[in-house]
């Protein structure tokens, strides 16, 4: 059975998503924190974009850094510090690439009879750093708004 | 890349916070209703209802026009779906992202299957 994504806008300021998955939180965590295998599933085979780079020290104070390609040779970095972090239950991270490292992103790995539920809360500093953020598409789950604009513009191509 | 009025945003994800109004939302889009059709179909007081349409309608996803006694509910003038459609977008993403994830993952319980017998 397919386990279904969810996403709310809980507040002003705040953006969630959550999911389950069929194996041990301590895989999920495995997967989201070690670089080689957080590149092979961050950005989507069918999206029109690279991750270039990924650096990640997942210990508190510990910085990580994403570096994106899209278009004609553009570059994005999103980077930020790790707030806390909790082996196989729980990170938080802030996201500083808007200059104001205001934004905090919170993601739980909850494990219940070998399911995990993972919940990734955006919580930024302010409701209008979060429409800020929806109308520049620059959230902190890497552009989502603009990988979404360009797979549309070359899925309208397709169509015509 | 839309461009939303930050003001009517606020308004319509307000509206839509809510699980009833999501509902008469969804109810108006299959036939416009009455005030009092709409709380009989929610189970709620004629006075909760109007006060959940009144929040639609300032939001602009809902308009009302009295006719005698009743006063007649319907989807409009401004489309809900451009509202929600960054929201579906994200949403969208994170389940691509979350698929590739599922095989990730898969792959590691695989290879600690593999692992087990030599311990």
């Amino acid at each position: 059975m397919k386990n279904e994504t969810k996403m709310e806008r809980k507040s002003d300021r705040e953006l969630v998503v959550t999911r389950s998955f069929n194996a041990p939180a301590r895989l999920v965590y495995k997967a989201w924190t070690t670089p080689d295998l957080f590149k092979q599933w961050w950005v989507p085979k069918s999206f029109p974009i690279t991750l270039l780079s990924c650096e990640k020290d997942v210990r508190v104070g510990g910085k990580y850094k994403l570096v994106f390609a899209h278009g004609e040779g553009q570059t994005m970095a999103f980077f930020g510090k790790y707030l806390e972090v909790v082996p196989n239950a729980k990170i938080v991270w802030t996201n500083e690439e808007d200059g104001s490292g205001g934004n905090v992103t919170t993601v739980t790995f909850e494990e219940k009879d070998g399911k995990t539920l993972v919940v990734m809360s955006d919580l930024y500093a302010s409701k209008e750093a979060l429409d800020e953020s929806l109308e520049s598409g620059s959230s902190s789950s890497g552009a989502a708004t603009e990988t979404f604009q360009q797979l549309e513009d070359l899925l309208g191509t397709l169509n015509k | 890349m839309v461009q939303f009025n930050r003001a009517r945003l606020d308004d319509a994800f307000a509206a839509l916070s809510d699980t009833t109004r999501r509902g008469v939302l969804e109810r108006l889009g299959r036939s416009d209703a009455s005030i009092s059709d709409l709380a009989a179909r929610f189970q709620m007081t004629l006075t909760g209802m109007k006060k959940h349409v009144g929040v639609l309608e300032r939001a602009g996803l809902v308009t009302t026009e009295k006719v005698g006694r009743v006063r007649t509910c319907r989807i409009g003038p401004r489309r809900l779906e451009d509202e929600m459609a960054w929201l579906e977008r994200y949403r969208q993403l994170w389940e691509a992202r979350f698929s590739e994830l599922d095989k990730v993952v898969d792959e590691l319980q695989r290879q600690e299957t593999n692992n087990e017998p030599r311990h």
